[in-house]
């Protein structure tokens, strides 16, 4: 190594539900310096970089089968935080979790979270994450102010909605092709509590999940459905409706304990099983008769949260639920390259309910029935490579097993159809599996050659590129392409 | 379909797919036992220390291609992590690390000798956990993989005749206690060798070796202890487990007057 690039390593780099992934070198630069020598070092060797955060992105959005990982999770600092604004500055691969523990004690809590605390800044912006309040305020990169990207060609450029504008609407949702993301400026809420008002719903289908959920848009703060995936016919996306809102000032009694970041901390045994064993528990659950129950149970212990009504819950708790229990994944698979993956589909209002119907059957009838469904409501946000929209968006999690992954991409691709036909859009922290063809019809021809434009200026020599780059949108694999290593 | 559609890659194999296994310390003893039996077997194996000439020999002797060559000193910590890039290339891929490397130079009950002293450390420990390290960031990464540490019974007390030693092997030990309560849970395995005495060039020079084992014999219970599940820390031959157990109790104040 010519330079100084930081801690350079072998590993394997996967997507983080496991079923793609390949072994590759893996730099971890510290700060800018040791990032600009390992572009140049990269440069040298000839090969590609490919961004990446805490690789909490379910396919192979930063994974790379031909090029070097480089692991932002180093240059971590926490810049600044205005108290007085709620306004924050991190580095590129600072996390959420970093930000919500220095937001919540001041009384402000991040705009945009994802349901993990382990994504980075640089992630987050590059994916433009959406949090259950998509339907108020927008996404991660609709209440970013700023962010330094650097390019290519070794320029650190700041970007925002009034300087290099292009840039900054693009490299948000960009998915890391046209530059590193080392320094991010995002607002945070003012909240009074720490706590969260929830209320369940209980909904007997689908149709009826949406109405209700369309109908708190103007008055709640979040809003998730939990769907269950096995129900059909007319309980077709039966399920269970999370509504929760701030807590306005005053409200809470005492705030300084609630804000406290002892009163968010998760638990850590659930019903007497410690955290990092939980998963254990799951596996036993992971297969469709098992999960076909734990849907039942889930919808029955829903109908008795519905009719409690309303209850506090921490924002990290009713956030970060998935973090309850560590490792969850692994109840899926522990063997590299089985596990899960994540389609989720953004449909237009006019067409979510019969489109989401159709996939839930659609994935029954062929045997890939989702273990888990999640229900959202969303709005457009003015980013090139947008999958934000005026409608909703269904998440599905399925089982890959080295088995059933060729048909399991069969049935996928019949997803995909189904979504283009109700006109809808893909999102890539999620996808493993549309081809380029999906992505045209999706995004249409223009707005793509308009982003290989605003790459070939940002990332001229292709330095950037990652497997979901060279999957879905490189236009000239051979340019980049140094052969798959190693076996 | 696109690439996801393909078998994934990775370094991980399937059981009916040869052992890829790293030795250091592969030159003589032990480690070279190891590299005959493995490589006899159908594996692929590495093999690393500095004398390149002995290295190059049991390439000779084993099967065509199964024995690769590389020649490192531990003592180059920093070279660790590219070389294993390179090994894991070459053999597409890895299995297991075994840790074999060891020095133990006669030290004189008037000796104190640090430069002498450092080298034990910087072989025995500090190379083990250059090593360890490394491969253990892949194997967690791949939540797959064996790691076995040669340490030796030395370390479980601070006896006279050597300090470094002991001190380097007892510093090896607890380093793989916390690896495996570390890993363990991440589905990689790691196995603390601990043995009495082996006739090798290492123990040439003492005149009575106590339940002496041959370099050949300590290789093949190492092996069948890493693929087996039982022991995670294994003594051999196995009646010094017994022993350490009594020997470990005695207070130090009498075991300073033990000729032990
Ligand atoms: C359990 C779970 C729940 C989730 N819930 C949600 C959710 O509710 N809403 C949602 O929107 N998403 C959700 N996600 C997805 C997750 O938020 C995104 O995948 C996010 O992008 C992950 O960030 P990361 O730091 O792990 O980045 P990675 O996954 O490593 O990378 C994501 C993308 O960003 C690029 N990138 C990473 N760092 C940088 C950088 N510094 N500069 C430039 N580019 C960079 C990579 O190349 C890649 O294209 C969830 C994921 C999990 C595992
Ligand atoms: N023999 C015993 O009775 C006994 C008892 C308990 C524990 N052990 C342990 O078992 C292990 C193997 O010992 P052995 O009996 O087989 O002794 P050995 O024949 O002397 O082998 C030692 C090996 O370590 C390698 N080594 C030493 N220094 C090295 C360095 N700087 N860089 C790379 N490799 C180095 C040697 O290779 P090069 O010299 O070619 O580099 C050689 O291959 C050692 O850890 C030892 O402490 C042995």
């Amino acid at each position: 190594m010519g330079q100084d690039i930081g801690r350079v390593g072998i590993e394997r780099v996967e997507g983080w539900g496991m079923s793609v992934g390949s072994t590759a070198r893996i730099v971890r630069p510290r700060d800018l310096d040791q990032l600009r020598g390992a572009l140049e070092e990269a440069r040298r060797a000839g090969v590609s970089l490919a961004p990446r955060g805490t690789g909490c992105s379910y396919g192979d959005a930063s994974t790379t089968r031909d090029g070097w990982a480089l692991d932002m999770t180093r240059m971590n600092r926490l810049l600044d935080f205005d108290a007085s604004t709620g306004d924050a500055e991190l580095e590129g691969g600072a996390s959420i979790r970093q930000l919500w523990r220095k937001a919540l004690p001041l009384g402000y809590w991040p705009k945009v979270v994802s349901g993990t605390m382990f994504p980075t800044m640089g992630g987050a912006a590059a994916m433009n994450i959406h949090g259950k309040n998509n339907f108020k305020v927008g996404t991660f990169g609709d209440n970013l102010l700023e962010i330094d990207l650097l390019l290519g060609n070794g320029d650190l450029v700041t970007c925002s909605r009034e300087q290099n504008a292009e840039l900054f609407h693009g490299a948000i949702g960009g998915f890391g092709m046209l530059g590193i993301i080392t320094r991010a400026k995002t607002r945070t809420t003012k909240v009074y509590s720490g706590d969260v008002r929830v209320r369940g719903i209980s909904c007997h289908d689908l149709g009826e999940m949406m109405d209700a959920m369309q109908e708190l848009v103007g008055e709640a703060d979040y809003l998730v459905g939990w769907i269950d995936t096995f129900g059909s016919g007319s309980a077709g996306g039966r399920g269970l409706i999370h509504d929760a809102r701030y807590l306005l000032d005053g409200e809470d009694s005492d705030p300084d304990k609630t804000l406290s970041l002892k009163h968010q901390d998760l638990p850590d045994a659930v019903m007497g099983v410690p955290k990092a064993e939980i998963w254990r528990v799951l596996r036993m659950f992971n297969h469709d008769p098992g999960m076909r129950l734990v849907n039942a149970i889930k919808q029955v212990s829903g109908r008795m949260e519905a009719m409690s009504g309303w209850h506090r819950q921490s924002h990290a708790g009713f956030n970060f639920l998935l973090d309850y229990v560590p490792d969850w994944k692994y109840a899926y698979a522990r063997r590299a390259g089985d596990g899960l993956l994540q389609y989720q589909a953004f449909l237009p209002a006019d067409t979510a309910r019969d489109g989401f119907l159709a996939l839930l059957a659609e994935g029954q009838s062929s045997g890939h029935t989702p273990y888990l469904g999640v229900l959202k409501r969303h709005r457009p946000d003015p980013f090139l490579m947008t999958h934000a929209l005026d409608g909703w968006s269904m998440a599905m999690d399925l089982k890959v097993t080295a088995k059933n992954r060729a048909h399991l991409m069969e049935t996928c691709a019949r997803f995909s159809k189904i979504c283009l036909a109700a006109g809808g859009r893909f999102y890539f922290a999620k996808d493993q599996v549309i081809s380029p063809d999906v992505a045209r019809a999706s995004f249409g021809s223009e707005r793509i050659a308009a982003f290989h434009e605003l790459k070939a200026h940002a990332d001229p020599d292709g330095l950037f590129s990652t497997d979901l780059w060279r999957r879905v949108f490189e236009e000239d694999p051979a340019r980049t392409s140094h052969g798959p290593w190693p076996r | 379909m696109q690439d996801s559609g393909e078998p994934d890659q990775n370094s991980s194999s399937p059981s009916s797919v040869p052992e890829r296994v790293l030795v250091v310390g592969a030159s003589s003893g032990i480690g070279a036992s190891l590299v005959r039996q493995l490589a006899q077997e159908g594996c692929q194996v590495a093999a690393l220390a500095r004398r390149e000439d002995r290295l190059a020999e049991l390439a000779e002797g084993a099967p065509p291609g199964s024995v690769h060559v590389y020649p490192h000193d531990v003592m180059d910590a920093g070279d660790v992590p590219a070389l294993l890039e390179r090994i894991v290339k070459d053999l597409g891929g890895l299995d297991t690390l075994c840790y074999v490397a060891g020095v133990m130079p006669m030290v004189g009950p008037q000796e104190y000798d640090h430069d002498q002293d450092r080298t034990m450390v910087r072989v025995n420990l500090l190379g083990g956990m250059a090593w360890c390290a490394e491969v253990a960031r892949l194997f967690l990464s791949e939540r797959r993989g064996t790691i076995v540490g040669v340490s030796s019974v030395a370390g479980e007390r601070g006896r006279r005749m050597n300090p470094a030693y002991h001190a380097s092997k007892a510093g090896f030990t607890t380093y793989l206690e916390s690896l495996r309560n570390r890993l363990e849970g991440h589905g990689v395995r790691v196995v603390t060798i601990l043995p009495g005495m082996v006739s090798t060039d290492m123990t040439a020079g003492i005149d009575k070796l106590v339940w002496p084992i041959t370099p050949e014999q300590a290789a093949k219970t190492m092996i069948s202890t890493w693929r087996g599940s039982f022991w995670s820390t294994r003594y051999m031959p196995l009646r010094w487990c017994l022993v350490m157990r009594v020997i470990r109790e005695i207070p130090s104040r009498i075991f300073r007057h033990l000729n032990i």
